[in-house]
């Protein structure tokens, strides 16, 4: 039993949903009880969906149990067939139905419907939603992708788009810069999936040289598939940032056998200019600490430090699927990977890490918002503000542009922070009043108050280490002159002598300690 | 016409006689979890503990927006395959996962170990571990109550809760004075308006179940009179009952015909004279019909559609019908308790279709032959409805908002009328 206040992913049977809801044609039979209907409104609110999930829930209850449930979901397929007359229909089981044990891919195959029905084994008390999603969406592609007569040669190039979802962070808005990538390369897009496919497109899978893997929680199994069963290779640079876009560029173009020098010389993306502009000095070394999905973690972590020049102090992921590549990239920069789904864990990571930007879901939001800390939302799980009216893209040399204006908005601007320390004791601009862009409320920092007249005597430091007997104190003049540092970085200097302090056994930290400190950690 | 009543428990010439159907397919309707979304908020030292899966876990963080809790006060104990496969003890889990909470969070009074569809189904005994967990943490007092989907829908939730309170409320002296019990979460602010307008009526001791903490919960006896405020509290009422409690059978205090036929029950059965009760309703009467006058021309002569969702869907039609003059298209509600409705179903138009049950598709269907004006529905339900041009109202809110007594009463009319104004705003 695990403790859970709040949950990054759902269960599996709702990643089969976001592949049936993104595709046409498809329905989803679901034995599930009465109440796992509010998955509906994930799509129809969040998403803001014109049109119901194609699912038809069995809504069996207590009484049920006692009768025949089987019974009740062979009908409520046969109905389903009958009323949306899909071209094919996936079948399987929510956490309770999996407990009584139906089968439901068997009562489906004994009503002998006159279209492919795709039973789905999803064990919700293992596995979750991204799972869910992936293994869904494989299955749909080994039972419908056939292997399709080749076309002549000296035909234009040809590939699949696979792996946005409904439900999807920013897939509706990737997909379009994909494309736009793909066409400028002179390559025709065969099938998207799931978004927008129906089984009879999955059925022409094979008519493509190659795929094209947008979101490997999601695609990855089904374009391994690909690659054993239809001899299609497939690509692995996630084009996200401006050196993922020119990986992925330079490899789309060797599998199709173009010459990327059209789109890598092409006009790209505003983000190296914008990063190597003056004004953006003031972003060297700021200390970032990502969290998300595998893919969107892996991206933004390369874009902050290599594109921005920020320092990563903190990476992690929930998807625990991906945790080795993760678990890498946080090594290349020194730092262990935090792999939870517990954000509670993830919370205390970033305290210890002390960054100065977050990049995270809507939880790392919530959290960098009680920490004072700036932030912005770079992967899923969804909210409605993720699905924004405007054009959004991670992907490509436009997304590149988004992630730029994403992630240094949230900071304060160059200038603006020299501001700050220039007129920090004035009455309207004191410390105690937070940046004004994060919110009206003034964000409490015990630094902000004004508490130790020259001559009181030494304060105790907040927080005394668990292990050690050593209680720290701050003696007058060196309380008086950390509060000279400039706010942004005062609560960084405080914990590093003490830090300091705490590792020499000094008892009392004085103005040398508090410089000594500064070079020992100095940049 | 449609001019409130001030004898609302006679019924109107005509009406009484409703067309009732049942439908048993396909439901759309939330599980009983959902309730713990306004419980945790009413009852401020309980936690609710969830015995369940990943899906009870993300079932109401959706429903809740949970994400702007920094700590909520629910939590889901999520079963695992080691528990399934039996390599962990259940019970032994579920004890540490409540004594790790407990510890974290020493302010909590009240636990309640909420079982779900996992948990019925593999068949964990949560008021054994209810009371082994009451005996080793001391000074909480740990409960259990279903909301599993299976054996509860939606506001069901709130019934087996306040169900699961009644054993445990003080004992009333035998000797006691009679009092009034007001059963069914409310607002706040709602609570203390009724308050008010009783202790007007000379009625001093009025108690509510729940109460805002723990430690406040009414004691009740064979002198406890108690009003439903709310009509989805069947097992509540009879573990009332049990007790020795009496029921006053009322209309629900929705709308001013309602809330004065709800509160004339009380009168009636606390003696208050004619001159009494007229005077602490007067004014509250008055600024009810004040506040719906605008409405009865924006919803008067509009047709509406229920979908279930809340049991709230009688009186609510009652109100729309007699207080707005809104036409009833179909009444949908996942139970129809016709004892605790009666009053309700009396002043209900003659031949008012009601619907009890669901088969989600054909509800559809006729919806979408009807063409109401407006389509109160579940969350699922509403955008699509709305992408095929049919104005809709999330029944949802009609729960988390404060919509009983007087002066709500012109509140309950704009949750209706807003959707049908917005769309007259928009030209795009």
């Amino acid at each position: 039993m695990q403790l859970t206040l709040w949950t990054y992913e759902g269960p599996p049977h709702i990643g089969a949903m976001r592949v049936a809801t993104a595709m046409k044609g498809l329905h989803y039979v679901l034995h599930a009880p009465q109440g796992d209907t509010y998955a509906d409104l994930l799509f129809t609110m969040i998403e803001r969906r014109d049109h119901r999930p194609p699912v038809t829930y069995t809504t069996f209850r207590a009484q049920d149990l006692g009768r025949d449930t089987a019974e009740l979901f062979k009908t409520a397929c046969a109905q389903a067939h009958a009323r949306f007359q899909p071209q094919a229909m996936i079948v399987g089981a929510s956490c309770t139905a999996e407990l009584i044990q139906d089968d439901p891919g068997g009562l489906a195959k004994a009503l002998d419907l006159p279209i492919p029905v795709i039973p789905l084994e999803l064990p919700a008390y293992q596995k979750k939603e991204n799972w869910g999603a992936s293994e869904t969406f494989y299955r749909l592609v080994r039972a419908l992708a056939a292997p399709v007569e080749k076309r002549p040669a000296g035909s234009r190039p040809l590939c699949n788009i696979l792996g946005p979802t409904a439900l999807g962070f920013r897939h509706r808005d990737d997909l379009i810069e994909i494309k736009r990538i793909l066409s400028e390369l002179g390559i025709d897009v065969n099938v998207v999936a799931p978004m927008g496919a129906s089984p009879a497109d999955l059925a022409r899978l094979g008519a493509a040289d190659f795929n094209v893997v947008m979101y490997p929680e999601t695609a990855r199994a089904a374009a391994e598939h690909l690659k054993r069963a239809l001899k299609q290779p497939h690509t692995k640079e996630i084009p996200i940032g401006v050196g993922g876009t020119r990986a992925f560029v330079a490899e789309v173009a060797a599998l199709a056998g173009v010459d990327p020098a059209p789109v890598l010389e092409g006009e790209g993306s505003r983000l190296p200019w914008y990063s190597r502009s003056v004004d953006s000095t003031y972003l060297t070394g700021k200390r970032v600490f990502v969290f998300g999905d595998a893919t969107h973690a892996l991206g933004l972590a390369r874009v902050a430090t290599k594109e921005l020049g920020f320092k990563l102090v903190g990476l992690g992921t929930y998807t625990r699927e991906f945790a080795r590549e993760v678990r890498a990239e946080a090594e290349a920069h020194g730092i262990e990977a935090t792999i939870s789904d517990d954000y509670l864990d993830v919370e205390a990571a970033i305290r210890a890490a002390a960054p100065e930007l977050v990049l995270g879901t809507q939880m790392e939001r919530h959290v960098a918002k009680r920490l004072g800390l700036p932030c912005a939302v770079i992967s899923a799980p969804v909210h409605v503000q993720d699905f924004p009216a405007r054009h959004s893209p991670q992907m490509g040399f436009e997304g590149a542009n988004v992630l730029f204006d994403t992630l240094v908005h949230p900071l304060m601007m160059g200038l603006e922070e020299h501001l700050l320390g220039m007129f920090r004791e004035d009455p309207e601009f004191h410390d105690g009043v937070g940046p004004s862009h994060l919110g009206a409320s003034p964000v409490v920092r015990p630094e902000a108050v004004e508490r130790v007249p020259a001559s009181s005597p030494p304060t105790p430091a907040p927080v005394s280490d668990s292990s050690g007997a050593i209680v720290l104190n701050w003696a007058p003049d060196a309380e008086k002159e950390l509060r000279k540092i400039p706010f942004f970085v005062r609560g960084k200097a405080r914990s590093n002598t003490e830090k300091f302090a705490r590792e020499r056994r000094l008892p009392l930290i004085t103005l040398e300690t508090l410089y000594d400190a500064k070079a020992h950690f100095g940049r | 016409m449609n001019a409130p009543l001030t004898t609302p428990l006679a019924p109107a010439p005509g009406c009484g006689a409703i067309d009732l159907h049942r439908e048993d397919g396909q439901r759309a309707v939330f599980c009983g979890l959902t309730g713990i979304v306004w419980l945790h908020r009413k009852i401020r030292d309980a936690f609710f503990l969830v015995v369940g899966s990943r899906t009870c876990a993300h079932l109401i963080q959706s429903a809740a927006g949970v994400m702007i809790f920094a700590e909520p006060r629910f939590a889901t104990a999520i079963i695992d395959e080691r528990d399934l496969a039996g390599l962990a003890d259940c019970n032994d889990e579920l004890d540490r996962v409540a004594a790790r909470l407990i510890e974290r969070r020493p302010d909590i009074k009240l636990l309640f170990l909420v079982g779900s569809c996992p948990s019925e189904v593999i068949k964990l005994d949560l008021s054994r571990a209810a009371q082994r967990l009451t005996a080793k943490l001391g000074s909480v007092k740990v409960l259990n109550y279903s909301g599993s989907g299976i054996e509860t829908t939606f506001t069901e939730g709130e019934d087996a809760c306040l169900a699961a309170l009644v054993p445990d409320l003080p004992r009333e002296a035998p000797e006691a004075a009679p009092s009034l019990l007001v059963v069914g979460a409310l607002a706040d602010v709602v609570e203390d308006q009724f308050l008010r307008i009783f202790s007007a009526m000379g009625i001093a001791d009025v108690r509510f179940l729940p109460a805002r903490n723990a430690a406040a919960m009414p004691a009740v006896g064979r002198n406890t009179r108690y009003l439903l405020a709310q009509p989805f509290l069947t097992g509540t009422a009879r573990a009332l009952d049990e007790r020795g409690a009496k029921r006053l059978a009322a209309p629900f205090p929705l709308g001013a015909e309602g809330t004065t036929g709800w509160l004339a029950a009380a009168a009636e059965a606390f003696a208050v004279p004619q001159a009494t009760f007229e005077a602490a309703t007067a004014a509250g009467r008055a600024r009810a019909e004040t506040a719906l006058g605008p409405y009865r021309e924006k919803l008067g002569g509009k047709r509406v559609f229920f979908f279930p969702d809340s049991q709230l869907e009688v009186p609510l039609s009652r109100f729309l019908a007699r207080e707005v003059g809104a036409e009833l298209v179909e009444v949908g509600t996942p139970y129809l308790h016709r004892a605790h409705l009666a009053a309700e179903i009396d002043l209900l138009p003659e031949g008012t279709r009601v619907t009890e049950g669901q088969s989600l598709d054909d509800q559809l269907d006729r919806c979408r032959a009807a063409r109401p004006d407006l389509t109160v529905c579940g969350l699922g339900l509403a955008n699509p409805l709305e992408a095929e041009g049919l104005a809709t109202k999330w029944s949802i809110e009609l729960l988390f908002t404060p919509v009983q007594g007087y002066d709500q009463a012109g509140d309950l009319a704009e949750l209706f009328a807003r959707p049908l104004g917005r769309r007259a705003l928009l030209e795009v």
